[in-house]
């Protein structure tokens, strides 16, 4: 199953490399993003970039914006350029074409990702030089590492459930928007409430143990991504993707 | 080793109320190819998509290679090849590409994988532009990538979805010879989908013809030409009078008669003695100068059966 799955990985990573159209418009994109992430902020918040917990937060988020950028094609794509019947008619198993997806999506988001934090580091350390190499403290370093990766398997588990089911690509693109929202406003309604309550909310998480929230918050992904997994699995009916088709 | 490639017994699938395919009982012996004519939406899509396992049977059963299509479709996919409805290339990819990834696919070792796309693309002179994207060539062009696709890992069996269709006349010829040489010297078995009369006639030992799900003919070519079509004869001559032509007509073992400019053709609806009849026309003042007797050519057996059908449900409505 491993050479198959690296046989959709080989395929998508063409596709997703040199000629997905949102991509060859969107190189630019990807280096605003580093721009941005890997030398503004840093640049701006200086040594507390590596030390403040929100760092996690932000490093979080990016990988689900940039596998919610690429996952809507998988399924959807393939099926709206009439692809998807030829692969299901050859030997690949299920579980490979699926968990193929999955990844190439997955190793996108994320290996930006960690090129992004890779630049951060090389910005913070030329920006703040002081004779030692400066790091994340552990923590958050792990943190910033596994809560990435298990936020791009999230948004691969999200996206390839809405686009196994959609009928076009722009279909299962509006469909991950929602999700999108729906995951993210209560952080963007964060600052609209009245200040005595985000001083209360700030009160609270001062005197929460972090450890305990990362390991709360990394376990409850894991459960999350392997339930979504299942769903998956059990919802890749090729049957059922070639009627969807028709 | 299985004699039949393919054997189906009583298989059909609905779609909700919808009977996309009826009781389909058919053998296909190995290293044959088999012809499915059929209207658009006969069911010749959904037979294909059964036998691969890619749709679960209503009813009945199939065994594909001497695998069961509903436990083993996965045994069966893995030796065959499939140019379906639509060719499934990846129009942003290169030729090589699209190739090279169902070379994996198949798992085939990286150097023969190089030699066989080499191989292909040159026999349909394709290599030089091997590194285009395919969106950017002709229809013709991408269905022989699609055709290189499905022969790549020398499947046994081959299931071929109109598969000259977008061809230029030339390309769908050598195509047909590819074919041919595939089941003469590789023992390939094919199931062909097509509305190309001319080519099922040429390629195919075995012709089944469906009409709304159900199975209306099968049989070689000859044979159905034998059950359905009846013999004419078709006389070149001149001054066919609308008097002989009526004369004609009127005789018995005559059903119909047709003339376009100096060519008369006779249908009979059996085979009988055809010498009193060119003896009248003679008589008649008729000038023969060629005489020809034929079966129906298989575009007329395909049209009888499948208008056949119709016609019976409108003579109900009558009655």
């Amino acid at each position: 199953m491993f050479t198959d799955t690296a046989t959709i990985i080989w395929k998508e990573s063409r596709e997703f490399l040199t000629v997905r159209p949102s991509l060859r418009g969107g190189w630019a994109g990807l280096l605003i993003i580093l721009a941005v992430f890997g030398v503004m902020f840093p640049l701006q918040s200086g040594l507390d970039w590596l030390n403040a917990p929100t760092t996690i937060l932000i490093w979080a988020w990016l990988p689900f914006i940039l596998v919610n950028s690429v996952i809507a094609d998988s399924f959807a794509g393939e099926r709206e350029r009439h692809t998807l019947e030829t692969l299901l008619a050859s030997r690949l198993s299920d579980k490979s074409i699926l968990i193929g997806k999955m990844c190439s999506a997955i190793i996108y988001g994320w290996g930006i990702t960690l090129v992004g934090i890779l630049v951060s580091l090389i910005t913070i350390n030329i920006s703040n030089w002081s004779g030692e190499i400066h790091f994340f403290p552990p923590l958050i370093g792990l943190s910033v590492f596994i809560l990435s990766f298990l936020v791009a398997w999230l948004a691969a588990g999200l996206g390839v459930l809405v686009s196994l089911r959609a009928s076009s690509v722009r279909q299962a693109q509006q469909t991950l928007s929602v999700a999108f929202l729906v995951l993210f406003i209560p952080l963007l309604l964060l600052p609209l409430l009245p200040s005595e309550l985000q001083v209360t909310f700030q009160n609270a998480l001062i005197g929460v143990d972090l450890q305990m929230v990362i390991s709360t918050a990394t376990l409850t992904l894991l459960l999350i991504d392997l339930v979504l997994l299942l769903i998956a699995s059990r919802r890749f009916q090729r049957a059922d993707l070639i009627i969807a088709g028709n | 080793m299985n004699e039949f490639a393919i054997r189906t017994k009583q298989l059909g699938r609905n779609f909700g109320q919808i009977t996309a395919l009826e009781d389909l009982s058919i053998q296909i012996p190995v290293g044959s190819v088999f012809g499915f004519l059929g209207p658009n939406g006969a069911g010749k899509t959904t037979t294909i998509r059964l036998l691969l396992g890619l749709l679960e049977p209503t009813r009945g059963r199939a065994r594909v290679l001497g695998h069961d299509i509903q436990k083993e479709a996965a045994q069966i996919r893995a030796q065959c090849g499939a140019l379906l409805e639509h060719n499934g290339i990846y129009e942003r990819l290169s030729a090589e590409n699209n190739l090279e990834f169902y070379g994996r696919v198949w798992r085939i070792p990286t150097q023969e994988r190089q030699a066989r796309i080499k191989e292909l693309l040159t026999n349909l002179d394709l290599w030089e532009r091997r590194k285009e994207p395919v969106n950017k060539w002709s229809r013709g062009m991408k269905q022989k990538l699609a055709m290189a696709r499905a022969l790549f890992h020398r499947p046994k069996l081959l299931f071929l979805d109109e598969p000259t269709a977008g061809l230029d006349p030339a390309a769908a010829a050598r195509l047909r010879d590819d074919l041919e040489k595939l089941v003469q010297f590789e023992g390939v078995t094919v199931f062909l989908n097509t509305h190309n009369l001319a080519e099922a006639e040429r390629l195919c030992q075995q012709i089944g013809i469906i009409r709304k799900g159900e199975l209306v003919g099968i049989g070689s070519p000859g044979e159905l030409r034998a059950q359905t079509g009846k013999p004419q004869v078709i006389i070149t001559g001149k001054n066919f009078s609308s008097q002989v032509i009526s004369d004609l007509k009127a005789r018995p073992g005559v059903a119909a008669v047709d003339q376009y400019n100096n060519r008369l053709t006779i249908h009979l609806e059996d085979a009988i003695e055809t010498a009193p009849l060119i003896s009248y026309l003679v008589i008649s003042g008729v000038e023969v100068e060629e005489v020809t007797k034929s079966q129906s050519t298989l575009e007329e057996v395909f049209l009888t059966l499948v208008n056949e059908d119709e016609e019976s449900m409108e003579n109900l409505d009558v009655h």
